[in-house]
């Protein structure tokens, strides 16, 4: 059927992701056997909710054709916001601590959005700037102290410790995101005009969507999604400094990149973000499980990034030139 | 008609000609220049400080006091011809960090200092030929990603070669790069003095720095002119990574030793400069003189606050907002001057 | 008789430096297809975005229904019912067909405000049914070839209820066979009651498909006539007008030696087994219409995009061109098409553009030689009679004719045999027209060889010493300009089968 045949070859992308996984997976395994057991697989997945939880808000810049380079510098400051309430306040109901994060992640995020959508400053420049102030106001705010795991009340740390039926509450909340990220993305009318946006601004703008609307709330999002992650990550190390998630927005961006994401915006999509999350998670958590050295990691990284990005062009090249060929001039 | 070129020296120059080619002078073009902004910033960061210290005000100040931040300022220049390109390289402070290692641990694996040295800016010239050649063989990648790749295993390849260790035990002579000086004005600012000439003809007096400027403005026209614009860009970005590798040289140093963490953020303090140096963003327009006061405001505005006791991380928030401050100035500087030519 | 669904009286717009519509008048009927023609700059794209409202009209009424309106943007002339299709698809290539339709106006279920995908889905795919088109709705845009494009900006229109559809050359794209699909769509759109704009180059689309024809010239209103009442030769002269034939200073040049040969040049999916030759002193017309591959096989030959196969000999060497270095080099020069994005740098001044070619030979190890660059640029801005103060004003701030003439003076500084031009005289007014023309008189006079890309008929049959007709990417025509006729020429542009149609590309699949 033709709809099915499509579907195929929409999808085609993630399926060699998810193929290159399981045999990556399968190499793991043979050199480790401790792998695959449920322990490490849970840790694997708490380890990586954090990321997938980034990657949504990342995926929906990177779509706008756009990028957001301070999401390292909110995760410190909103991480270290809510510590220094709680440290104030040890009373504070964790959803309190949760709800405080992401209000100052959003409104960090719409001070880049206005920035990029109203007065067009490039967004690599704009973020960067915004990372520098940020990063500088949780030295600022925290006196260039930490907040350490005794003055945090146990709540607090059960946000990213505890059990939401019987599973660890940073996985629980990462599927939420990812469940909320789907029916926004796919099923609601301003999800698929942020693509329309990226996919043709121009276009965009002809037909009377709202662009500047969209790309702002894609920053805003982002930046919200980073205030949620900020608390999550004080929460789980149980520390918060000065220069927590520094250089983390790389990360993110690579997920997203692997995920399938086009930095030159208009696709993207949530399942091959997914298994680029898992992939990622796999190179950050299972390499020392096979005596890769640490050190290692971020150059395997690297050169994983750049190999997916090469890799999509041959193959786009190659398309095109087929199409030609098919031309028959 | 090209006999008109071929034959220009033997032309009279009083011939006439309907059309004017000496420049006229306008007052208000002299005085609507960005860098007089940059001076009256310049002079009142100077006042602060000077109202902060009495001692501020010396001799010493001026000729001594730039060694402690100038170490960066050599990227200053190229990436200024990056972004006047309508690029950026944001892998600048990790071919810094790759170089410094690659210098320190070749040192130590017994190859002589002067060697080291020279192999540190090879390093550095190999990590910006590699964005340039990236770029000009996939064109459909945004200098984004390629530099956002080459940055995390420029990065990586430091901490592969070094770990989380400091590696250091140079010679002597090695520090006098960074703390000597000859005749009382420290070596650093010698050749940041030289650095700053030589790039300022290369880019106001030479073909080069013209083309640099029509391909930030339309890289269309220069192709279609018979540019070779896949070469000038090689040459820009690697002029990138070899500059990156001075600041390697001078940063190891002044600190003695280096670690695979080192300048780290300076790419952001160095695209800070160029862009309150009045090079715009979106490519083609920049003079010297701009992104030189940017180094000594951004310098001295440092300096400053340290001798007021405001932390570092102050300094970090400074920056940010100048960065974002004058990006968005010179866009509606030039919004407005596009209006005013359009009439 | 009928009201009329849209008139538009008296509408002058200008901008910087161009009048682009002087007074024109145009109506349509319900249920018409109203054929609007005329030459390249003759102010057709505005007059479209006037009506969609992307611009306004500086004086003049426009009525719908018989009521004054004016839109302030697209999305008001949306809602009245207008719709366009653009030459160059506007499209979202990342999305599927059925959002490409319902952009903007997507189909939510009631209550919880959710896309209804099952719904857009089918309710596109029953439009593309009803336009005939046989591809699926979840197929993703950017995979389809431009007819098909241009069927789901159709099927677009039909979803926004538009009771008026201003189609602008849709066919230059398309094939013979994908042409014909496109007339059934249109036909049956009108027999629905929709009223059609349609805009087009081919003589043929028009007196196959339209009710009644306007006619621009110049940015002027030339005529409407019924199409029962109009010839192809009187229409032909409505477009291009008599009297313009005496503007065209074509100057008896002895025709030298052979410059230039170009045999079986290929690129595939652009043209294919193209020869062609040039004589110094030769102004050689390469026509066609658009998209039929001119301007593709001259930056083939400047070394823009590399051909495939074929040979390229100059001055009886056989040469490698791969880029534009080398084919200036060579001595073969260019003018770009779109003078604003090839040609010039607008925020530089005259001076610095009209040496940019050329500045090795104004520098001595890459050292500037300034006072030689202004002199020189001066003196062929002043040959050229480039309208400025002095050389140091910015080129954004030029009339087109002026900036067409900085362009060329940039050609000039470099040591050339060949000069090939891609529609010089495009969107200049008709004085500056003369200039160039003049220009190019010279040029010959002095021994070059011209290449002279042009859609209009009248400078192609003013201006040339032998024409090569291109249709499809193929050559369908070598003639004599002084004993072809335009007949001859349109027939090869529009009529003369060429491997590309279908039968052969059927025949091409099975072997």
């Amino acid at each position: 059927m033709v709809k099915g045949k499509i579907l195929f070859t929409e999808n085609l992308r993630e399926l060699g992701l998810l193929i290159f996984i399981i045999l990556l997976g399968l190499l793991i395994q043979l050199r480790n056997p401790a792998f695959l057991s449920l322990s490490n697989i849970t840790s694997l997945l708490t380890n990586t909710s954090i990321l997938g939880i980034l990657a949504v808000g990342m995926m929906l810049v990177l779509i706008t054709r756009g990028i957001d380079l301070s999401i390292g510098a909110i995760i410190a400051f909103s991480g270290m916001v809510s510590a220094l309430t709680v440290a104030r306040f040890p009373e504070m109901p964790p959803l309190l601590c949760l709800a405080e994060g992401m209000a100052i992640g959003t409104i960090i995020g719409m001070l880049n959005g206005i920035l990029v959508a109203r007065f067009n400053v490039l967004p690599i420049i704009a973020t960067l700037g915004m990372m520098n102030i940020v990063r500088g106001m949780t030295y600022v705010v925290s006196g260039g102290k930490w907040v350490s795991s005794y003055q945090m009340s146990t709540g607090f740390k059960a946000i990213a410790t505890g059990k939401i039926f019987g599973i660890n509450s940073l996985i629980v909340t990462a599927v939420f995101v990812f469940v909320i990220a789907g029916y926004f993305v796919n099923h609601t009318r301003t999800g698929r005009q942020i693509y329309a946006v990226g996919s043709n601004p121009e276009a965009a703008e002809v037909s009377g969507l709202p662009k500047r609307t969209l790309v702002f709330l894609a920053y805003a999002i982002m930046g919200g999604l980073a205030g949620l992650a900020g608390v999550l990550w004080v929460a789980k190390f149980a520390s918060a400094q000065g220069d927590t998630a520094a250089g983390y927005e790389l990360q993110v961006i690579a997920t997203c990149i692997l995920g399938g994401v086009s930095i030159a915006g208009g696709v993207g999509k949530l399942s091959g973000l997914i298994l680029g999350t898992i992939l990622f998670g796999l190179l950050n958590n299972a390499l020392p499980l096979i005596n890769v050295s640490p050190f290692w990691q971020m150059g395997i990284q690297g050169i994983t990034i750049m190999a997916a990005v090469i890799a999509n062009v041959m193959v786009k090249r190659n398309t095109d030139r087929l199409a030609l060929r098919r031309r028959l001039i | 008609m090209s006999e008109i070129v071929e034959n220009r020296m033997n032309t009279k120059p009083n011939e006439d000609l309907k059309i004017r080619i000496d420049r006229p002078w306008s007052w208000k073009r002299f005085f609507f220049q960005w860098e007089w902004l940059l001076v009256i910033v310049l002079l009142l960061v100077i006042l602060i400080n000077s109202l902060l210290s009495p001692y501020f005000l010396s001799l010493n100040t001026f000729i001594s006091t730039p060694a402690t931040f100038l170490d960066k300022a050599f990227i200053v220049f190229p990436m200024m011809f990056v972004i006047m390109l309508g690029r950026i390289d944001i892998s600048v402070a990790s071919t810094v960090a790759v170089s410094a290692v690659i210098m320190a641990v070749s040192y130590n694996m017994g190859l002589p200092m002067p060697l080291a040295i020279l192999l540190c800016l090879i390093t550095g010239s190999l990590g910006g030929a590699i964005n340039g050649l990236l770029m000009v063989k996939f064109k459909e990648l945004s200098f984004v990603i390629i530099t956002l790749s080459t940055m995390i295993i420029y990065r990586g390849i430091a901490y592969i070669l070094l770990g989380d260790q400091a590696s250091g035990g140079f010679p002597k002579w090695f520090s006098f790069l960074g703390w000597g000086s000859i005749l009382g004005v420290p070596f650093i600012v010698i050749c940041f003095i030289i650095t700053a000439v030589i790039f300022g003809l290369l880019l106001h007096k030479t073909s080069f720095g013209r083309i640099v400027s029509g391909m930030g403005f339309n890289k269309m026209t220069c192709e279609y002119s018979g540019i070779k614009v896949n070469r000038v860009t090689m040459i820009v970005f690697t002029l990138a990574g070899l500059m990156s590798g001075v600041t390697a040289v001078f940063l190891t140093s002044r600190m003695g030793s280096t670690r695979p963490n080192v300048a780290m953020g300076y790419e952001l303090e160095v695209i800070a400069m160029v862009a309150l140096g009045g090079v715009s963003t979106s490519g083609g327009v920049g003079r010297i003189a701009g992104p030189i006061l940017a180094v000594y405001i951004i310098g001295y505005l440092s300096y400053g606050m340290g001798l007021a006791n405001l932390q570092a991380p102050v300094v970090l928030v400074v920056i940010g907002l100048l960065l974002i401050f004058s990006v968005l100035a010179i866009r509606i500087r030039f919004s407005v001057s596009r209006k005013n030519s359009a009439v | 008789m009928a009201e009329k669904i849209l008139e538009l009286k008296h509408i002058s717009k200008s901008f910087p430096g161009v009048k682009a519509l002087d007074e024109v008048h145009f109506d349509l009927m319900p249920g018409e297809i109203h054929g609007l023609m005329g030459e390249n700059g003759a102010g057709k794209s505005t007059f479209i975005k006037i009506i969609t409202g992307v611009h306004s009209h500086d004086t003049g009424e426009m009525f719908i229904n018989g009521n004054l309106v004016s839109f302030a943007n697209p999305m008001e002339a949306q809602e009245m019912g207008l719709a366009a299709i653009y030459q160059h698809v506007t499209c979202y290539p990342d999305l599927t067909v059925a959002e490409n339709i319902y952009m903007g106006h997507e189909k939510i279920k009631r209550y919880s405000k959710r896309i209804d995908w099952n719904k857009m889905f089918s309710e596109a795919q029953e439009l593309l049914d009803q336009l005939g088109a046989n591809f699926d709705s979840h197929e993703r845009m950017g995979n389809l070839s431009v007819a098909r494009q241009q069927i789901v900006e159709i099927a677009k229109a039909l979803s926004t209820r538009a009771k008026i559809i201003i189609m602008d050359e849709p066919t230059a794209a398309l094939t013979q066979h994908e042409s014909s699909e496109l007339y059934r769509i249109t036909e049956g759109l009108r027999d629905d009651g929709v009223s059609i704009i349609f805009i087009s180059h081919r003589i043929e689309d028009i007196f196959r498909l339209a009710d009644r024809v306007t006619v621009f010239r110049d940015s002027r209103f030339i005529g409407c006539w019924p199409m029962e009442e109009i010839t192809q030769d009187k229409l032909i002269v409505a477009m291009v007008g008599r009297e313009i034939i005496q503007m065209f200073p074509k100057r008896k040049v002895p025709i030298g030696e052979k410059v230039l040969s170009v045999e079986n040049l290929t690129r595939i999916g652009y043209f294919r087994n193209v020869s062609l030759d040039l004589h110094k002193g030769e102004i050689l017309a390469l026509t066609g219409l658009v998209g039929a591959g001119r301007t593709e096989v001259c930056e083939s030959i400047y070394g823009i995009n590399p051909s495939d196969e074929g040979i390229i000999t100059f001055d009886d060497h056989e040469i490698v061109i791969d880029s534009p270095v080398t084919a200036l080099d060579a001595g073969i020069g260019f003018l770009p098409e779109d003078r604003q994005k090839q040609g010039l740098i607008l925020d530089w001044e005259i001076g610095k553009n009209i040496t940019l070619p050329s500045l090795s030979s104004f520098s001595r190890y890459n050292w500037l030689d300034e006072g030689g660059e202004r002199l020189a640029s001066g003196q062929l801005a002043d040959k050229l009679n480039v309208k400025a103060g002095n050389i140091f004003t910015r080129a954004s701030t030029l009339s087109g004719g002026n900036q067409q003439k900085v362009v060329v003076a940039k050609i000039l500084t470099r040591n050339l045999k060949v000069i090939i031009l891609d529609e010089p005289t495009k969107g200049v007014d008709i004085k500056a027209k003369t200039a160039i023309y003049e220009i190019i008189g010279d040029l010959v006079e002095q021994g070059y060889g011209i290449i002279l890309i042009s859609s209009e008929m009248p400078e192609v049959m003013g201006m040339s010493d032998r024409i090569v007709v291109m249709k499809e990417g193929h050559v369908t025509a070598l003639l004599d300009t002084s004993k072809c006729t335009q007949e001859e020429i349109l027939n090869a542009a529009m009529v003369v089968k060429t491997p590309r149609t279908d039968a052969a590309v059927s025949e091409a699949r099975e072997g």
